[in-house]
Order: structure tokens, then C-alpha cells, then sequence
């Protein structure tokens, strides 16, 4: 482990695992530039400068064909020209003891070799010793950069979803007199949104069942009415609060009882209607309050999100 | 046991195919709605005879695999629909509901032994 370390600017074991998987999942072949302008061996130092000039960089791999002969670089250009030998072979002054890179090796190498070897670029090579690329520190800073972006967009992101399960809402919907079809769209759309806020399931359910309830109540028993759902991000807290337009509930302490019902028969036979709704409710709230009159019910179900209290 | 397991054993007719195959943990037996929403657990197949949309919706909530419609109760084209909107596996039976329950039972317990 401190021998693949020797030569990073950084510990591995005490940096980033992002920044630490990027240079070890990244290969040379990732990096390298394959646009690769070389000399040949037969060429003039003369050539090589005007390569290097026209091409805006400092250094050429030299090819006896198709082997890799060495790497000459403006230094050796500037040597001949003190030198006053402008027009001697390349072979007179390249780097013979060149150290190249193989395309599946990890950038770390790249990284830690440009530090060992003091050279600016490496001739990178495949597994049949072919020359396929040369990577220079440019070229390692514009993928570290493009890698480091993607990642710090996608940690962004992260970040971006966990501002948003603070992010309170508000739904409330109409409930219809018999009208089963419309009953449980708020409950639909209300799990949606707290999953969307990563909340815990077994809490998305329980605010589920109150509301599908609550929906249902009204739909079965109410001259219409709404239901409402505020969640509280920072609270941690879902109020549920359902106001039907009566008749109201006769007898609210029997209604509560598991059991008894005012449901007719075609509604039992949907399978509604059971005396099961409000306790039910009650069963799934941290807090549970109802009143009732002739001009209408109000139920108010709060239930807490934190799961650890 | 995975549903499209399930489906030749309990010999189950599939009423559409936006359902991804997934595990049966158990089952749940209720004609009663609120029942389900109370008792019911999470990846449970409902048996039920309610052949109706707001079956989809309870059986949804609470996050069952897939509903069987037993006695082969007819289906309403909305009840399909919203099974598929939902992607709630959503089958019919010949058998009644202790039928279906009863062969279920067996095969599951007989794969988890």
C-alpha cells in the first residue's frame, strides 16, 4: 500500500474515498491523449523543433517504424542549438532510457510517475509494446477536473434531496358524497410526496391508512367534505385534518369502537363500512381529536416522522 | 416464491403485465378493507372477492405483491386499469378464497421450511 502511495500528493488512507477511487478507477487509457505526433528517427533537430513549434508542445516520441526509439524534448532542441548541430539526427540527442506507461495501469501511476521522473509526458503503451497514447500532466489535471465536477454535481444532488425531505407540503382534496372513485387520491399522491422526501415506510404507511380512511369516511357517511395534509419538514410532524359538512356523528364514542357502524349493506359489500375507519385512524396517530355536530365532523390525526421518538 | 411462480401452481389467470416479478413474503385474506389496511404486511399477496378500484388502492397502500380476485369474480375495466397504472400484479381464480389461501399457505411455508 505505501509503495502504490509513494509519490501522491496525498494519503490515501486519510483522503476522500471519492478522490481516492477516482485515480485508482481511472486507467492511463482513460487520460492519455491518442492524437500523438511523433518524429521519426531519421529526422533533424531542426524538424523536431518546428514539430514541436507547430504543435504547440515540448516533447515527441521518435519511431524507428513502429518501435518507440526514445522521446526528444525541447531541452535536447535547445542543447543543439548551443551546440550549433540543428541539422543532426534526433538519434543524437533523444532520451534512449525512456520510461513509458501501459494503458491499463491506474492513473496513480501517471501521478506518481510525473513526481519520481521530473519528465512532462510519458509515451503510454499496450500489452503488445505499441505505442498508443502520450499523457502529460495537462492531460491528467483536465480528467482529474472532469471527474472531480461530475462527482462534486453528483454529491450536489445528494445533498440537494436530503434539503429536500425538510420541505414541508400541503394537499387537500374534495370528497363527494358515495363517489368511491375519487377516494384515496389524496392518500395517493400524499405517499408519493413523503417518499419522495425518503421518509421512513412504516411512516408513509401509517399516514396513508389515516388518510384513505379519513377519505373514505367522508365519502361514505359525509354530505361532502375535504382532507387535508400538512407536512412540517422541521417539526417532523404530518397533520391530518378531515371537515365533512355533516350530518355529523350521533353517538362519536361508539363510532370509535372497532365494530359498529352506520354503513348500508351495499356499502359493506365493497367492503367498506365495517367500523373499522376511525379506529383505524386513531390506531396509526400520535395525537387523534375529533368533534362532531349536525353541521359537520372535524378530525385532526397528527403523526410524528422521526422514527427514533 | 416469486409470482410468476405462483401463477401456474394456483393456476391464476394474469390480467395485465406491467407487474414486476418479485418475492411473496405471505399472504393476506380480507373482503374487508380496512382490515387489509390495518393487518396486512408489506410484499403479502391479497385474496380477496372485491373486484373493484378501490381494492388496488388499499392493496397499494400498503404495499402488497399482487391482488387474486377469487371465484372468479368479474373485473372491471377500471379496477385493470388502475392495477396497471399501479403496477400491482392483478389475477382472478376459478377457487374460492380458502381454496386459494389454503394452496398458497402450503407452497409457501413448503419453500421456506
Amino acid at each position: 500500500m505505501n509503495q502504490s502511495n509513494h509519490g501522491l500528493p496525498f494519503d490515501t488512507d486519510k483522503s476522500s474515498p471519492i478522490i481516492v477511487d477516482i485515480i485508482y478507477r481511472l486507467k492511463i487509457r482513460d487520460v492519455m491523449s491518442t492524437d500523438i505526433i511523433v518524429c521519426p528517427l531519421a529526422a533533424t533537430m531542426e524538424d523536431a523543433q518546428v514539430l514541436m513549434r507547430e504543435n504547440a508542445i515540448s516533447g515527441l516520441p521518435v519511431m524507428d517504424g513502429e518501435r518507440l526509439a526514445g522521446i526528444i524534448s525541447v531541452d535536447d532542441v535547445i542543447q543543439a542549438l548551443v551546440d550549433q548541430k540543428t541539422s543532426a539526427p534526433v538519434q543524437e540527442y533523444m532520451s534512449r532510457q525512456v520510461i513509458v506507461l501501459e494503458d491499463d495501469m491506474p492513473l496513480s501511476f501517471g501521478i506518481s510517475w510525473l513526481d519520481r521522473y521530473h519528465y512532462g509526458r510519458f509515451p503510454v503503451l499496450n500489452n503488445r509494446k505499441e505505442l498508443v497514447g502520450i499523457i502529460t500532466s495537462r492531460d491528467i489535471i483536465v480528467t482529474l477536473l472532469l471527474e472531480m465536477n461530475r462527482e462534486i454535481e453528483r454529491f450536489e444532488e445528494q445533498t440537494k434531496n436530503t434539503a429536500a425531505s425538510t420541505t414541508g407540503f400541503h394537499l387537500e382534496y374534495s370528497t363527494r358524497p358515495f363517489d368511491f372513485e375519487m377516494a384515496g387520491r389524496l392518500s395517493t399522491e400524499t405517499k408519493r410526496e413523503l417518499k419522495q422526501r425518503n421518509l421512513p415506510p412504516k411512516v408513509i404507511r401509517r399516514v396513508a391508512v389515516a388518510t384513505y380512511e379519513l377519505e373514505m369516511n367522508q365519502v361514505v357517511h359525509a354530505q361532502g367534505g375535504t382532507v387535508r395534509v400538512t407536512y412540517d419538514g422541521k417539526m417532523g410532524t404530518v397533520e391530518i385534518h378531515a371537515r365533512d359538512r355533516g350530518p355529523g356523528i350521533p353517538d362519536v364514542e361508539a363510532a370509535l369502537r372497532e365494530g359498529f357502524s352506520t354503513a348500508t349493506d351495499w356499502i359493506r359489500s365493497l367492503g367498506f363500512g365495517a367500523g373499522m375507519g376511525l379506529p383505524n385512524t386513531q390506531r396509526v396517530a400520535d395525537a387523534f381529536s375529533i368533534e362532531s355536530a349536525i353541521s359537520g365532523t372535524n378530525v385532526t390525526v397528527t403523526i410524528r416522522t422521526m422514527e427514533d421518538t | 416464491m416469486n409470482l410468476s411462480e405462483m401463477i401456474p401452481l394456483l393456476e391464476l389467470q394474469s390480467l395485465h403485465t406491467a407487474w414486476q416479478d418479485a418475492p411473496v413474503q405471505g399472504a393476506y385474506c380480507s373482503d374487508l378493507m380496512s382490515d387489509v389496511m390495518a393487518n396486512a404486511a408489506e410484499a403479502d399477496v391479497l385474496i380477496t372477492i372485491q373486484g373493484h378500484r378501490n381494492t388496488v388502492a388499499v392493496a397499494t397502500l400498503v404495499g402488497a405483491r399482487g391482488i387474486i380476485v377469487c371465484n372468479n369474480r368479474p373485473i372491471p375495466d377500471d379496477m385493470r386499469s388502475a392495477a396497471e397504472d399501479e403496477q400491482i400484479a392483478l389475477f382472478i381464480s376459478n377457487e374460492n378464497q380458502f381454496v386459494v389461501s389454503g394452496k398458497l399457505y402450503h407452497l409457501l411455508t413448503q419453500t421456506d421450511v
